[in-house]
């Protein structure tokens, strides 16, 4: 490209030419291609969060922008007994989905790793509880809930288990377990079909090896496969949890929080009272409370990635 | 790896995997035979003599045609599908090109940019809705299809953007050296080299990102308030129940109908999406 | 056609100084290959001619333009890659077309150029087939013919025959020679193969640690190495290297000696030689310089070996022997009559006699 070709351009082709000339440096051709990706996570992400934080710190309602309170509303929402129980739900039903999803998806992947006919198939199938939206599948179980027309009553009462109604969702403990068996349902396909992808990159011959080393079959799992499908593991049930404890369809669906307020989660609650009531800065605190943990988990989960990056 | 006799087989294998199987299908079983039972049957006490759970022996499509043509059913169909292609759409060009920048090029801060977007890949949706719907209000964007076509790529960006990063990173650096040197800028180079690549992975996290918009609700429940504009999970949730009274034929149909394109686009591509699944918690 | 010209070509990585003020003329129609072990910053300097690593200061000139600041893609060079590099998802024929296409070629001249660049190389068969579908030495070719379809001011090389098995790296050899020969494009190959750099090259780079250690022709390194690295690396087997110590000889002239040697510095070295009388020396000789003594050779230029293992490769025979604490190698004929455990008495060749610096490793 000599000079004189280059004068003669117009000035648009000029200025078309440097932003040519800009793209070819790393740096700028970096900005370019990141710049929309930053525009809508800035927009919708780092200046809600500030703007959360902010709307929790004064009086606000819908509709009305409110007064400067200060931590006003985390101190009301530290004395309101209903939070109270929100949080210990919200602990309880994460830890005990967790345990359950963990043993029953590992349970499953373990089934799965093995040849038999069939296999793409029900493969594809058992993932259907995970893709399919979850409020519509969690009407099917409201549904088989239902107290007077429940299929799950006639089922436990033909076999036997039970001798009357069962209010599944009207009982304040049972309405928990009942919203935890459906969590459970819902996200054992996940753990069952991210585990499978991990032991599908475990080598056969490290099991040959260690049968023929003597290990029975409970051993080779604990010895050999447990230790080596641990990253996976950890990385799902990390992403798990997240999920679970910032969980609202579920909730919101089957039991609305209730009954008594009984099975509110943080999420379900901070709905309840910023859009149910129209209190935005109360509900934006209690969603906030949600932070300190999910903070703590994408740090041990950033961590965990680093060190076994760095291994 | 089982030894010995084939009661072992059945014992430790079939038997476990067939309950699993039953146990995670039945609900779909029970949503197709509640959208064909006619109300007389649907309406009948469990512990009634003549309760038939399993089958129907009047099946009816009269649930599906109250649906569709007494409710705004079809309308929230046409929302979600313009919804969610949308967001896939503007999702999955934002996360290709910020994953390409993550993957293959040399600029300030990299590292943590790559961490910022990884750590809002796990913010929850939870977390933001109420500051967001103050934001989305007033952006005057409230209750129409833009505040969701603009807020889902916030939990798909991410998402698209991790699972394409790993996607270029194993692609060999040479090939775009390569057409670097036959004439091609760095742009062209990722335009007509890398992406057509790449297309297996673009196609996961496409699948994935329109299931997960699909899938959608608090957002949705939140920023749209007109019947007309809603999408199938909250149309389904708000409009389908009067008060107390749950119309459950409808309310299956529609849940029915309603999974049906996520089921169909996870059918063709099962492979693809078990493969954005699993890139997805990939480190 | 162009000659390629750097000028104290410097490359830093953060803490690693890669390239250390090369200076370098490469002539028009040359075909120059740089070689040298991994990490000596061959494919580092070939990589900043090409335009894909930033120069940290010097200058390189391509033709008489200074392309610095120049993209890859205006360097008007065209490069082949180890791994080949082919795109995937394109045909052989879009392959090769992609460079035309993208410089705008017209539709009727590109076909005209890759069906000639097609029958040079002999892969008019395979347009049509995906990269997928070929052969290793199909592969090469193609990569080749998309470099030479492009008319390119230089070629580029980046061990492009290492992915290949024995046999078909010999014959590729012999047909890039050829094809430099009919095309004479200037060419820079890298390489750490010293056979190859050998037989391609017109002159030859050895680089080690980023420096470069000696530009000649190949024969001009082999012969008159400037220091022990490049008389070790050149050669297969390698130059044997025996500490010496110098010393006058009974007769006159200079010997030197070990635990094993015994020998007459041939009088045309014994200038250089004699500064160091006295003193240690390091003597280098080549195993083809070396040969099964006769009664007629001066015993002040043979030595007593003992034989390891003999390695009779046909057209010679290999014997790797202990002369005092030193292991040799030594390339003698065919039918030579040695066994293990043997002793022998071997003859150098006084006019092939190296000698080094223990210290500066240069040749004396």
């Amino acid at each position: 490209m000599s000079v004189t070709t280059a004068a003669l351009r117009t000035p648009e082709a000029a200025s078309r030419s440097r932003v040519k000339g800009l793209l070819e440096d790393e740096r700028w051709l970096a900005a370019a291609l990141l710049f929309p990706t930053m525009l809508l996570l800035g927009l919708f992400i780092a200046y809600p969060f500030v703007k959360g934080v902010m709307l929790s710190l004064t009086s606000a309602r819908v509709g009305e922008p409110g007064d400067w309170v200060g931590l006003a509303n985390f101190a009301k929402i530290w004395d309101d007994p209903i939070f109270r129980r929100a949080v210990w739900n919200t602990f309880w039903y994460t830890g005990v989905t967790t345990v359950f999803k963990l043993a029953l998806g590992l349970w499953l992947a373990v089934l799965l790793n093995r040849h038999f006919r069939g296999k793409a198939f029900v493969r594809a199938f058992i993932l259907l509880p995970f893709i399919i939206p979850t409020v519509l599948s969690t009407f099917a179980w409201k549904w088989m809930f239902d107290p007077t027309f429940s299929v799950l009553n006639w089922t436990f009462y033909k076999l036997g288990l039970i001798t009357g109604r069962i209010n599944w969702l009207g009982d304040p403990d049972l309405a928990m377990v009942s919203v935890m068996v459906v969590n459970i349902w819902r996200g054992v396909p996940f753990y069952a079909i991210s585990l499978l992808a991990g032991l599908q990159t475990i080598s056969p011959e490290l099991h040959e090896a260690a049968a023929i080393d003597g290990a029975r079959p409970w051993q080779r799992f604990w010895h050999v496969t447990w230790p080596l499908l641990l990253p996976v593991t950890m990385v799902v049930v990390l992403f798990s949890v997240i999920q679970t404890f910032a969980d609202f369809q579920l909730v919101y669906v089957l039991t609305g929080g209730g009954p008594a307020n009984a099975t509110h989660l943080f999420a379900t609650y901070a709905y309840q009272i910023a859009i149910g009531t129209g209190l935005l800065s109360e509900g934006a605190a209690i969603s906030l409370a949600m932070f300190p943990v999910l903070f703590l988990v994408v740090v041990v989960q950033l961590l965990y990635i680093r060190r076994v990056e760095t291994r | 790896m089982i030894e010995g006799a084939a009661w072992r087989k059945w014992v430790y294998f079939y038997i476990p995997l067939t309950i699993f199987v039953f146990l995670l299908l039945f609900p779909f079983y029970w949503m197709i035979v509640t959208t064909v039972r006619p109300d007389g049957e649907l309406y009948r006490p469990w512990n009634a003599p003549n309760y038939t759970p399993f089958w129907t022996a009047n099946p009816t499509l009269e649930h599906i045609q109250y649906l569709l043509e007494e409710t705004l059913f079809s309308t929230w169909m046409l929302n979600t599908m313009i919804i969610a292609l949308a967001s896939t759409a503007i999702s999955l060009v934002c996360g290709v090109f910020a994953g390409y920048a993550l993957a293959r090029l040399n600029f300030p801060f990299a590292g943590s940019l790559g961490t910022g977007i990884f750590i809002t890949y796990l913010v929850p949706q939870t977390l933001l809705f109420i500051p967001l719907s103050d934001i989305v209000r007033n952006f005057r964007l409230g209750d129409t299809p833009w505040a969701l076509i603009l807020t889902y790529p916030t939990f798909l960006i991410p998402f698209c953007t991790w699972l394409m990063m790993g996607y270029f990173k194993a692609i060999p650096k040479e090939l775009e050296e390569c057409a670097r040197i036959d004439g091609a800028s760095r742009f062209k180079a990722m335009v007509y080299i890398i992406l057509p690549i790449a297309v297996p992975g673009i196609l996961s996290a496409g699948i994935f990102a329109f299931t997960l918009s699909w899938n959608e609700f608090i957002y949705a429940l939140v920023f749209l308030s007109s019947p007309e504009q809603k999408t199938v999970p909250v149309g389904v949730t708000s409009e389908l129940i009067r008060g107390d009274v749950f119309f459950w034929g409808p309310l299956m149909a529609g849940a029915l109908l309603g999974s049906i394109p996520v089921a169909l686009v996870y059918s063709f591509f099962v492979e693809h999406y078990v493969a954005g699944l699993t890139g997805s918690v990939k480190g | 056609m162009a000659q390629v010209v750097i000028r104290s070509l410097n490359k830093r990585f953060d803490e690693v100084h890669a390239v250390k003020d090369v200076n370098l003329e490469i002539r028009d129609k040359e075909f120059m290959v740089f070689v040298g072990p991994s990490g000596c910053g061959k494919t580092t300097t070939l990589r900043m001619i090409a335009g894909l690593e930033s120069i940290t200061s010097g200058q390189i000139l391509i033709g008489d333009r200074v392309v610095n600041d120049l993209p890859p893609m205006d360097r008007d060079i065209a490069m082949v890659f180890q791994n080949y590099a082919l795109y995937p998802h394109m045909s052989v024929y879009d392959n090769m077309a992609f460079g035309l296409k993208m410089r705008k070629f017209d539709r009727e001249e590109i076909r005209r150029r890759v069906q000639e660049a097609a029958d040079i190389l002999g892969i008019r068969d395979y347009l049509h087939r995906k990269p997928r579908q070929l052969s290793g030495g199909q592969r090469q070719r193609v990569a080749l013919g998309r470099a030479i379809v492009r008319h390119p001011q230089v070629f580029l090389f980046d061990e492009p025959l290492s992915n290949l098995d024995a046999k078909l790296r010999v014959q590729m050899r012999v047909e890039l020679k050829k094809l430099h020969e009919r095309l004479g494009t200037t060419a820079v190959y890298v390489t750490h193969d010293q056979v190859e750099a050998m037989t391609l090259g017109d002159r030859v780079v050895v680089m080690r640690d980023g420096v470069v250690q000696q530009v000649g022709e190949p024969l001009e390194l082999y012969n008159n190495p400037v220091n022990r690295f490049v008389a070790g690396f050149l050669g297969s087997p390698a130059m044997n290297f025996a500490p010496v110590r110098v010393v006058a000889a009974n007769g006159g002239g200079l010997r030197i000696e070990n635990d094993g040697l015994r020998l007459l510095v041939p009088p045309d070295q014994a200038g250089r030689v004699g500064r160091y009388a006295g003193r240690e020396l390091t003597f280098g000789i080549r195993p083809e310089d070396l040969r099964i003594a006769t009664d007629s050779d001066p015993p002040d230029l043979t030595f007593e070996a003992i034989v390891e293992v003999v390695e009779r490769l046909g057209s010679e025979t290999l014997l790797d022997i202990r002369v005092g604490s030193s292991a040799m190698v030594a390339a003698v004929e065919p039918s030579a009559p040695a066994r293990v455990r043997d002793r022998l008495r071997l003859a150098v060749n006084p006019e092939r006699m190296h000698f080094f610096d223990p210290e500066t490793e240069r040749t004396v």
